[in-house]
């Protein structure tokens, strides 16, 4: 064996088991003001992916256990997860997360190969193809009459027999839906954020949501497993593109810190979009990743089809990661100041 | 002195693993019966022998005499009888043997008669050709010839002077020993170096992990009549890197491509200034130097041990330990693996490095490349490994060098911090390998090529040339046998004009075969012919490595 002989002790899986790590205290929040159901999501999600990913690294001719060892499975199956409503059928958290696994993942080639965050492309297909399931979102505690309980929430979830009563006493509009459905009545802006969803910035209990995210993309920064380019980068897009719109309308935009303290911005910032396989790699080139996936995440809130755009923003600059690395290349000791030529 | 200091980029911090080493005094190493000293030590040429089987030699006699410029002479480490001069296994990563002169030495070390020179009154081309005759070259680890780096050239000067105490690999600490315990000698080294490249600003650089060093080389340096300021620099791997000290001292970067004294700077190691203060003030060339011999011993030291001493004679001296893994020839980051411990110190061994499983645990299995830019954050070079690792492992080596592959220095801080474990340098290599491999052949099909067209284009020439002269021929004949019909010497001069038709077609024949013999085949300098040669080597071994895939089918885990 050639040189060198020594190594630091990082791993794959410490990385991950840190990314992991950073996303208890979100999840600690979640269930804490929306009820235990996302437990319920989040294991049915990590048994998925173990069983998909097993099976597809034993397909593929891959030692099973190192790169089930790897946790990036468990990651996807989290990160998908609490990206989907709480209260989602078990079959779409299933079909999602094995569309991550399978698809976006393994017939891609596997970890380190992915060109599209899995996570997030199970994301975008259960949209697509579910879009009514995926209003499945339970209220906050503090605004609905009917708090779950564990054995509750997984009944819901299994499709067992739930009254339809207490599923609608459950159940509400998210605030980025309410916001839309508001403005779509031709409604204000201050008449839609007089609708009690909304909270100080983001949404009662969404903003906390979205600041515990923060709590735990700031612990991963803190210990340079992420870089600060891309969340601030992506959060400085979203800021700035709902700054701008909101100056010349606020009637019909909403304020920027209401888009900016939403949990999906926050989970999308610090541990989607840091996604190393499928984010760009240069410094500058992960200032470009996040600004656009920022603007491109308003953009789809504002004018496309649905309430929310980050899973759609960052995967359509995943799609322009090769072209941003290769026009952000930075100079090299000693070298001149252009960069390599495209 | 605080100097403003500048930090260069990427860089890690392995554990040290110093002290184990400067705890013990330097030991001279005894005298071994046999030494093996190859001829190719430094970079350039290899010297050619200059003494045949069954000759006397002294100490410091010269056996092989620099060839070229870039290269530099080879000398008798004791006296003794020379007993061959053949292929030995030498310490290189390719594993294979070189041409060695041994020597069975006679126990007396006698030495050949040695004079200090005065190298004030001498003229600076022949101080330097006797720099050369006296065997100098580059102890930090390139064994570039010094003659040819104290050459400050007809236009250049180098108005900056490093030298280079820097020492960041783990576990080696020859020079921290050398500076504690010679700095005068050091310093008187520098003074020589300072006359020949006319420097005006003289810096020693030292990594502030060793203390001991700085002061005595501080104190060392304030006794003399010139200013030398002795730096401590921030102790972060590879500091010590010539091109990292020139960095972190004067916040200049040497242009990719290009040498630093392109920029005024030139850089020599601590025991390089030391072994031209012996040779000039002693008269005596490089035949011994410091190593370290450290690791899975029982008693790590610093021993002062001849050139061509075989490397187990100096672990036995350390005391050997059962459960050892392997020796690497320098430290953990940039080392090589000795194939046999039979190899000799030569003048790059600067450490001897004993590996056992706890200091050294195996390295685990790679996985794939998550893309996470440690390596980028790590490379000192400011390079993209993880996209030269990509380019390498797909065999796009036109990418690879568009990316800068050539300015990887391989100091493996890209593998080091790497969490899947890939060994990322080894990748680089191939790619280097592979691209010089490709080079060459393609010059010599560019040139194989040339000579076809040559060839073809000269038969033409010829084809036509002979058929033009049978023309004038044959009219010159009719013309004489009109004027003459019935002269009786045509015959005689016919045969004769056959004759000499004939001598002319066999050296044509003879011009062209030496024309079709290969004749300088290479315009290369030695220093790529050398490169060509070590990468040749490696790359068999290389390319195994790097072919094998990464993900191997299951084994029991």
């Amino acid at each position: 064996m050639p040189s060198p002989f020594i190594l630091d002790r990082s791993s794959v899986t410490q990385v991950m088991a840190w990314v992991l790590a950073a996303l208890l205290p979100g999840i600690a929040t979640y269930v804490w003001l929306f009820g235990p159901g996302i437990l319920v999501t989040l294991s049915l999600a990590t048994a998925t992916a173990l069983a998909a990913e097993a099976a597809m690294l034993k397909t593929r001719g891959y030692p099973v256990k190192p790169f089930l060892a790897d946790l990036s499975a468990i990651v996807t199956a989290w990160l998908l997860a609490l990206s989907l409503p709480s209260l989602a059928p078990w079959w779409l958290i299933v079909t999602g997360t094995l569309f991550a696994i399978v698809v976006a993942k393994h017939l891609y080639g596997g970890l380190g190969q992915n060109i599209f965050n899995p996570a997030m492309v199970g994301y975008a297909v259960l949209i697509v193809s579910f879009p009514v399931q995926m209003t499945h979102w339970a209220g906050p505690n503090e605004l609905t009459s009917v708090h779950l309980t564990l054995a509750q929430s997984a009944t819901v979830i299994f499709g067992g027999d739930v009254p339809r009563a207490t599923l609608d006493a459950v159940t509400m509009a998210t605030p980025l839906d309410a916001l839309r459905t508001g403005l779509l009545q031709q409604l204000t802006v201050d008449e839609v954020m007089t609708h009690p969803i909304f909270g100080h910035y983001g949404g009662v209990g969404f903003e906390w949501l979205a600041g515990a995210f923060l709590l735990g993309g700031l612990l991963l920064w803190a210990l340079r497993i992420i870089s600060w380019q891309v969340p601030l980068a992506f959060l400085a897009g979203i800021w700035l593109t709902a700054g701008f719109l909101n100056f010349f309308d606020a009637g019909r935009f909403g304020p920027p810190w209401f888009h900016l303290f939403a949990p999906s911005v926050m989970l999308g910032a610090f541990f989607i979009a840091t996604d190393p396989v499928s984010g760009a790699t240069t410094p500058r080139g992960k200032l470009v990743f996040g600004l656009g996936a920022g603007f491109l995440t308003m953009a789809i809130r504002t004018w496309g089809g649905f309430p929310d755009g980050v899973a759609f923003a960052i995967l359509l600059m995943n799609l322009c990661v090769p072209l941003i690395d290769q026009y952000t290349q930075p100079r090299i000791y000693g070298g001149a100041d252009k960069e390599p030529r495209a | 002195m605080s100097r403003e200091l500048f930090k260069f980029k990427g860089g890690v911090h392995p554990p040290e693993h110093k002290t184990e080493s400067t705890s013990r005094p330097i030991h001279a190493a005894p005298l071994p019966k046999k030494l093996v000293i190859p001829l190719r030590q430094h970079i350039g040429n290899p010297a050619k022998p200059v003494v045949e089987i069954g000759e006397r030699v002294l100490k410091g006699q010269m056996i092989a005499a620099a060839d070229g410029y870039i290269s530099t002479a080879i000398h008798a480490s004791s006296s003794g009888t020379v007993v061959a001069i053949d292929l030995q296994p030498v310490p290189h990563i390719s594993g294979l043997p070189d041409l060695c002169i041994t020597i069975e030495t006679d126990g007396r070390d006698e030495w050949v008669a040695h004079a200090p020179l005065d190298y004030q009154a001498m003229e600076p081309s022949q101080l330097r050709m006797q720099l050369r005759d006296l065997g100098l070259a580059g102890l930090g680890g390139a064994v570039f010839p010094s003659a040819v780096k104290l050459d400050p050239g007809a236009s250049r000067d180098c108005p900056t002077l490093i030298i280079n105490g820097g020492e960041c690999e783990p576990w080696i600490t020859c020079d921290d020993m050398l500076m504690r315990h010679h700095a005068d000698e050091i310093l008187q080294g520098v003074a020589i170096m300072r006359h020949l490249l006319g420097s005006t600003d003289i810096l020693v650089g030292i990594e502030d992990n060793k203390p001991e060093a700085l002061d005595s080389m501080r104190s060392a340096a304030a006794k003399l009549d010139f200013a030398v300021e002795v730096v401590a620099v921030p102790a972060r791997y590879p500091g010590g890197g010539a091109k990292q000290m020139i960095e972190t001292l004067t916040g200049k970067q040497v242009p990719s491509g290009k040498l630093s004294t392109d920029i005024g700077i030139q850089v020599f190691n601590v025991g390089t200034s030391y072994a031209l203060a012996r040779a000039i003030h002693h008269g005596e060339p490089l035949i011994s130097r410091l190593v370290t011999v450290t690791g899975h011993v029982l008693r790590p030291q610093n021993f002062e041990v001849l050139i061509g001493t075989p490397m187990h004679t100096l672990i036995t001296l350390a005391g050997d330990r059962d459960g050892t893994t392997g020796v690497l020839m320098g430290g953990p980051m940039m080392g090589v693996p000795m194939p046999d411990l039979d190899v000799p110190v030569v003048k790059a061994t600067n450490c001897i490095l004993v590996k056992s499983k706890e200091l050294f645990p195996p390295l685990p299995k790679a996985l794939p490349c998550i893309r996470c830019t440690r390596c980028a954050d790590a490379c000192p070079a400011e390079l993209q490994p993880q996209e030269l690792f990509r380019f390498a492992k797909a065999g796009d080596f036109g990418r690879a060098q568009e990316y800068h592959l050539f300015d990887c220095i391989e100091c493996g801080c890209c593998s080091y911090v790497c969490p899947s474990h890939i060994p990322l340098v080894d990748f680089y290599r191939y790619a280097k390998s592979e691209i010089w491999a490709r080079e060459k052949d393609k010059r010599a099909a560019d040139l194989a090529r040339e000579r076809h067209e040559f060839r073809q284009f000269r038969q033409e020439r010829e084809k036509k040339e002979k058929a033009e002269k049978l023309a004038a021929k044959a009219q010159t004949k009719r013309a004489e046998l009109a004027a003459v019909p019935a002269a009786e010497g045509a015959a005689v001069s016919d045969a004769d004009a056959k004759k000499a038709l004939i001598a002319a077609a066999l050296a044509r024949a003879q011009a062209k075969k030496s024309d079709a013999a290969p004749k300088n085949v290479d315009q290369l300098t030695p220093v790529q012919l050398h490169q060509i040669e070590e990468i040749e080597a490696r790359r068999t071994k290389i390319r195994e490595l790097a072919r094998k895939p990464l993900e191997p089918e299951e084994k029991n885990p």
